[in-house]
Parts: C-alpha cells; sequence; structure tokens
C-alpha cells in the first residue's frame, strides 16, 4: 500500500532542483541532468510530483537510464509519488547547457558544443578547439562518435583525438 | 481529424517508421564490417538513429489509435508478418557494398529533409512537434552522406565505379519515395506535405549533386519501384531475422 505524505510535509521546490542536480547524466557523469537542460519542469499533479525532462537526441539510448535515476533521486528525498514526464516540444537544443556544464565538458576533454543560435551547418565550419591544448589546428574525423551526441577530431598540434558534443 | 482520418494517419505514420526501422536494420548490419573503423561507428550510429525515429512515428500512431505507445512499436516491430510491413522496396534491398549502402542513405535522408519540413509545418501539433526534432538530427546524416557521396564519386576509378553502379542499381527504387504513403490520399490538406510535391525538388536537388560528384543519372525508363503493398525477394528474410529472439519468448522482460 502506498501511503501519500502530508502535502505540508513536501520538500521545497529548490529542494527538488536541488536533488535533481545530483543525478548524473548516464553517459556522462561529469555533468548532471539539470544543467545539461534535461530536466524542463517540475509541478503538481495532487500529490504527485511531475518531472517533465527532454531527451537530448531523439535515439538517446540513455533516456530511460535518466528516468529511473531520478525517480531514485527523487526517493532518496523522501518522494515517493513522482512521475517523469517525456516532452519533445520544444526540441532539445545545446543552448540549454549552462556555462558551468561547458567547462566541465571541457574539463572532461569533451569540447562543448559551440554556440550556434539556430544556424547549425554554419558553426560547423567554425574551428573547433581542441579541449587539451587550446589549439584551433584540429580536423574533423566523424560526424559520429561513441555516443548520438558526439563528434570525433583529432588535434593536429598535440595529435590527441577528442570528441566534441554535437551543437544542436 | 474524424476517426477515419486519424487512421489514415496512423497508416500514413506506419509507413514512414517501417522505411526509418528498416533502414535502421540494414545500416546496424555494417556493425563490425564497415571499411573503417570510423565508418563502423557512423553506421551504427545512423542505425540508432534511424531506428529511434521509427519509434517516435509508432508511439505517434499508437496515439492516434487508442494504442498503448509503450507497448505498439514492439508488437509492430517484433510481431507483425513480413507482408503487413508497408516499406518501400528501396529500404529492404540488402546492403551490398559500401558504396550502395552510403548512396541509398544520402537518397533517403535527402528525400526525408523536404519530408521533414513540411512535416514540421503540420497542423497535427504532435507530428509537428516531432518532426521538427528529427530534421535537425538528421542534417548530421545528410552532411555525412553528401561529404561521402562526393569523395567516392570523384575518388579512384574503382570508388566511381561502384557509386555509378550503386546509382543505377537504386534509381528506379529512390523514385518511389515520390508515390503517396498510404493513407496520404484520406487526409485533409495541412496534415501532411504531398509526397509527389515533393518529389521535383528532391530530384533536381540530387540530381545536381550527383552530377558534381561525377554521376550519371540512369535514364528513367526503368520501371518506378513504388508500391508499398508489395514486399520485395528480401523482406521475409529480415523480418525472420529481426523478429526471431522476441518471438522465442514473446513475454520476456528485458
Amino acid at each position: 500500500m502506498v501511503i501519500s505524505r502530508p502535502a505540508a510535509a513536501r520538500p521545497s521546490e529548490a529542494q527538488i532542483w536541488e536533488a535533481l542536480a545530483q543525478v548524473p547524466d548516464p553517459e556522462m557523469p561529469f555533468v548532471n541532468l539539470v544543467e545539461m537542460g534535461i530536466v524542463r519542469q517540475l509541478g503538481w499533479q495532487g500529490a504527485r510530483l511531475q518531472v517533465t525532462i527532454t531527451p537530448t537526441f531523439a535515439a538517446c539510448p540513455a533516456y530511460e537510464v535518466m528516468q529511473s535515476d531520478i525517480l531514485a533521486g527523487l526517493q532518496a528525498l523522501g518522494l515517493e509519488d513522482a512521475e517523469v514526464l517525456v516532452r519533445h516540444n520544444p526540441p532539445w537544443t545545446s543552448e540549454w547547457i549552462s556555462a558551468e556544464a561547458r567547462r566541465k565538458l571541457q574539463t572532461a576533454g569533451l569540447a562543448p558544443p559551440p554556440r550556434h543560435q539556430g544556424d547549425l551547418l554554419t558553426v560547423l565550419m567554425d574551428p573547433v578547439a581542441c579541449p587539451r591544448c587550446g589549439s584551433e589546428q584540429t580536423s574533423l574525423r566523424n560526424s559520429f562518435g561513441t555516443t548520438p551526441c558526439r563528434m570525433i577530431y583529432t588535434c593536429n598540434d598535440c595529435r590527441e583525438p577528442f570528441e566534441m558534443f554535437k551543437p544542436l | 481529424m474524424n476517426a477515419k482520418q486519424k487512421a489514415a494517419l496512423a497508416e500514413y505514420l506506419i509507413a514512414l517508421a517501417d522505411d526509418e526501422l528498416i533502414l535502421g536494420h540494414r545500416n546496424s548490419e555494417w556493425t563490425g564490417h564497415a571499411p573503417i573503423l570510423e565508418e563502423d561507428i557512423a553506421f551504427a550510429n545512423l542505425a540508432l538513429d534511424e531506428i529511434g525515429h521509427a519509434r517516435l512515428w509508432y508511439e505517434l500512431a499508437a496515439d492516434l489509435l487508442g494504442a498503448d505507445r509503450t507497448r505498439f512499436p514492439d508488437q509492430q516491430v517484433f510481431f507483425r508478418p513480413a507482408a503487413d510491413f508497408r516499406s518501400l522496396q528501396l529500404v529492404e534491398l540488402p546492403k551490398g557494398d559500401w558504396a550502395f549502402s552510403m548512396l541509398r542513405q544520402y537518397l533517403f535522408d535527402a528525400f526525408e529533409q523536404h519530408r521533414l519540413v513540411g512535416l514540421s509545418e503540420s497542423s497535427h501539433m504532435p507530428l509537428a512537434e516531432i518532426a521538427v526534432r528529427v530534421r535537425n538530427e538528421e542534417l548530421y546524416h545528410l552532411r555525412h552522406t553528401r561529404a561521402w557521396v562526393t569523395r567516392l564519386g570523384l575518388g579512384t576509378e574503382e570508388s566511381q565505379a561502384r557509386m555509378q553502379a550503386a546509382l543505377d542499381a537504386l534509381w528506379p527504387y529512390a523514385r518511389g519515395l515520390g508515390a503517396a504513403l498510404p493513407g496520404e490520399a484520406d487526409l485533409p490538406l495541412g496534415i501532411v506535405p504531398a509526397s509527389a510535391a515533393l518529389y521535383p525538388a528532391w530530384a533536381a536537388e540530387v540530381g545536381a549533386f550527383l552530377a558534381e560528384a561525377g554521376l550519371r543519372l540512369p535514364s528513367e525508363t526503368a520501371a518506378v519501384q513504388a508500391d508499398r503493398a508489395v514486399r520485395s525477394e528480401y523482406m521475409q528474410a529480415l523480418v525472420t531475422e529481426m523478429q526471431e529472439v522476441a518471438r522465442l519468448d514473446p513475454e520476456a522482460e528485458w
């Protein structure tokens, strides 16, 4: 039997966002789902918390894991009655990745996606800086990488291969 | 939309999804077999994207039919007889050599961009929303396949010959992209773009692009393969393989 908590015992919205900011991205555990712009909205349906997420890529294989990780994170906060809703509109865009998350991607050796303001194809012509040595002498090796959201480059100066998070 | 129109749109979406699914399945056959590691990764990604997009269309069809959207995609993919699929023969053809798979992907993706632009203006909002999101992802496919078509078409004598052979074989099937999808004729204006209206822009675009890549469009005397009610001779084997594990234990939890 499920016993709903009385409304008065609800955690505050700030506490919930804080708990969600502890949920790592399943494929890039150094960033969390809030700073990646994946968690979009919180709402209450009676006593039930509804968390709305927008997955990065439509075919992202991690998004079912994200849903169960979010529920587990909320449970740790004492929120048993919660559900995760998936919304595709507006579509996720890399413009939603926070400055802090961009810095973390860079530190982890993953070039952050360039800002594109809606014009994807033009921005892909710009030089990409190597996340290790900062050189802009880099070449695209493959538009597709180890996950749907990454592409592979090589740095012509430090000779290291690296991945860039795709602008979307 | 009334019930009849909803059913027609579901039929249309299932055909779209079938194309993506079967093309994705064919792409997955390159995993572990592509000529270079980067392309192995690329084709695995293309497969994942297409199958992911198929799932979105199947889910949307489930909503229109009042079916369970969490179960409907699996039912369609794993428990439907081959004869009931509505894919275009273009995507059913075996993967061929790498030139063939690359060119098929290009021809398909180039048409899909035109269709997605039309679908993103659909008056059926859930459809327009999905189209907008799929469209941006597909830009990466088109960019990749365009680069390779040019590279192979203008490459060595062998790569040029293989691309030309692929184009000669694919063209009658690719022209089927311009035929109306199931359900299309029963939909009111503004829900989906008319496939025939998308065809001229696609044909002009790919014609010019292929010419720049040193390839000749075949004459258009060969019969267009556009009948989605008829499966190619290759489809039964594909479906049998795709469904083999699921049918062994339909109640299995993964």
